[in-house]
């Protein structure tokens, strides 16, 4: 089975971020970027199943401007077999990236697409889902755990009450949740190795694919920021102030 | 222009914070229909039919629709969405699953977790984990949404004599179907419902500490919740996880025990009335967000907390 994983450059979780003085959108300039975390767990759990001998080839795929390419040598370090770039200068959503890859598939046949459940900078959870709509694919979101049986798969998703398990038929769409696995750190020598491994370059034009916007991002704000409180003396004195003062217990 | 709302339930009972997405449909003007897909729910789409604001409540009623997957509830939503200005649901883990799936089969952009409308067709909703705000214009015809049921108010639950409407049921596209589920088992609120949350951190140390936390929430009728610090090293089930990538939560109270308070965690809470910080560093995030906090060891605090609580008359 081919596995495609798709790969977000995203701000490193550990920045903090600031928002323009003019409101315009998040300051990017100077700041580290890396894979979005969920993404990296896409790609790890890819490369277990190859490691299983349930998946042969591994393709990661990235959307967005050239330096997306660090991105994808990033997955090919970590054990990807190839990438794909489709490079775009345009802000995109995720109904824009779904429709690429949608494309990305119909040339490639994976029986399986794995992608991060959100990106961390726009935190839209969309892509996966809007894949699967496109593909006409059942899709298993938010996994923590992936196992194949009789040309399925069982597919236990992080649901608000606990976990609830699917039968998916294949191919599928998954997208990982946090304890789906702890992805690996890439070695010296498969660093240097996947510099080697090929990446191949389109646009979205060539995939036939229009990019205009539907969303118009009007303004980026500071979130209204809390005040810090007073320090109290004592279990006592909490509790007091919980009662008499804030009146929530 | 009309809203189409997608209530939350559990077949049995309508889920709290459909009331909060009536609201949100009723802020875009125009009147606001439910939809209740599920199997034997008839009691849900009567419960909605008494919401107040509501106009029509659609009832889809068919085994297939029993845990709301994703394929066939997408399959049922997407001709009726074309009906109306704008399609709501709740960011919860049921209408992250099936929404994106109505949108992009719509060809429409989804807006993810607004937490407030601005106008019919702009909305504002956190990036970034809450660090920054975007307001964001739709030009789609129908708009797609799925709301923070903390950012608004929750209708009145009484008051309404909405009509209700039995719909015919979509089909099974037969490309998914339900194995079993495992389900934490509490006689506590749920946390994304309750009035009063008390988390533990990091701090707590071991899973089995956490009774001490959950002595003080039965004093005040609070749920459990911890940090993903606390659900990574296996302290507590994932499902109990506050934050960015857990569940995000606005109560009256909120009692954050041993936690530092990562930008991950407020991201989950910071919306809360009054926030109350137990740590024993004093230097520790949290207390910058914090309406009281307390410096101590969490060990000696809580169970005094406890007896404290104990000890209060009833308001």
């Amino acid at each position: 089975m081919k596995v495609l994983v798709a790969v977000k450059r995203v701000v490193d979780y550990n920045v903090k971020i600031r928002v323009k003085a003019d409101q315009t959108g998040v300051d990017l300039s100077n700041v580290k970027m890396s894979m979005n975390p969920f993404d990296e767990i896409a790609v790890e759990e890819a490369l277990r199943m190859k490691e299983a001998g349930t998946a042969e080839e591994i393709i990661a795929v990235s959307i967005g401007v050239q330096q997306c390419q660090e991105t994808i040598r990033t997955a090919l370090a970590m054990g990807a077999d190839r990438g794909i770039l489709v490079k775009t200068d345009d802000a995109l959503e995720p109904l824009h990236v779904a429709k690429i890859m949608k494309a990305v598939v119909d040339e490639e046949q994976p029986g399986l697409v794995i992608l991060g459940k959100q990106a961390i900078d726009d935190d839209c959870n969309q892509t996966g889902q809007m894949l699967a709509a496109l593909l006409g694919w059942p899709q298993g979101t938010f996994a923590s755990k992936i196992e194949f049986s009789d040309g399925k798969a069982n597919v236990t998703r992080e649901v608000d009450g606990g976990l609830q398990t699917l039968t998916l038929n294949l191919p599928m769409i998954v997208t990982t949740d946090l304890r789906l696995n702890e992805p690996r750190y890439a070695s010296l020598p498969n660093i240097m190795k996947a510099k080697k491994k090929p990446i191949d370059e389109k646009t979205p034009e060539d995939l036939g694919i229009d990019t205009a916007p539907r969303l118009t991002t009007l303004k980026v704000a500071e979130p209204p920021k809390r005040e810090a409180g007073v320090i109290v003396e004592d279990v006592a004195d909490l509790v007091n102030k919980l009662r008499n003062e804030a009146g929530v217990i | 222009m009309s809203v189409l709302v997608i209530a939350e339930h559990d077949n049995a009972e309508l889920k709290p914070a459909t009331l909060a997405a009536v609201t949100a449909a009723t802020a875009m003007g125009g009147d606001v229909d439910v939809l209740v897909v599920g199997s034997g729910c008839a009691a849900v789409g009567a419960a909605a039919a008494n919401v107040a604001g509501v106009a029509k409540v659609l009832v889809a009623d068919a085994p297939e629709y029993a845990y709301m997957l994703a394929e066939p509830v997408a399959d049922l939503v997407v001709p009726l969405a074309r009906n109306y200005a704008a399609v709501m649901a709740v960011a919860n883990t049921v209408g992250k699953n099936f929404m994106p799936r109505v949108a992009a089969l719509l060809d429409v952009s989804q807006i993810s977790e607004i937490s407030e409308i601005v106008g019919p067709d702009t909305f504002i909703r956190p990036i970034y984990a809450g660090n920054a705000m975007a307001t964001v214009q739709s030009s789609d015809a129908i708009k797609v949404i799925t709301i923070r049921p903390t950012g608004f108010e929750k209708a009145a639950a009484e008051g309404g004599s909405a009509s209700v409407e039995n719909l015919p049921a979509a089909g099974d596209p037969g490309l998914s179907s339900f194995v079993g589920e495992e389900l934490s088992k509490s006689e506590r609120p749920e946390l994304t419902a309750a009035k009063i949350i008390i988390s533990g951190g990091r701090g707590m140390q071991s899973g089995e500490n956490f009774p001490i936390i959950e002595a003080v929430a039965d004093q005040l009728g609070a749920a459990v919740g911890a940090s993903r610090a606390a659900v990574d090293a296996g302290f507590v089930p994932n499902d109990y996880q506050v934050g960015q990538t857990g569940k995000v939560v606005a109560p009256e109270l909120y009692i954050a025990v041993g936690i530092s308070g990562a930008i991950q965690h407020l991201a989950g809470m910071k919306d809360s009335k009054v926030i109350v910080a137990i740590n024993k560093d004093e230097e520790a995030p949290i207390f910058q967000v914090a309406d009281y906090g307390l410096v101590a060891d969490l060990f000696k605090a809580v169970p005094e907390l406890e007896e404290e609580l104990k000890k209060l008359p009833p308001a």
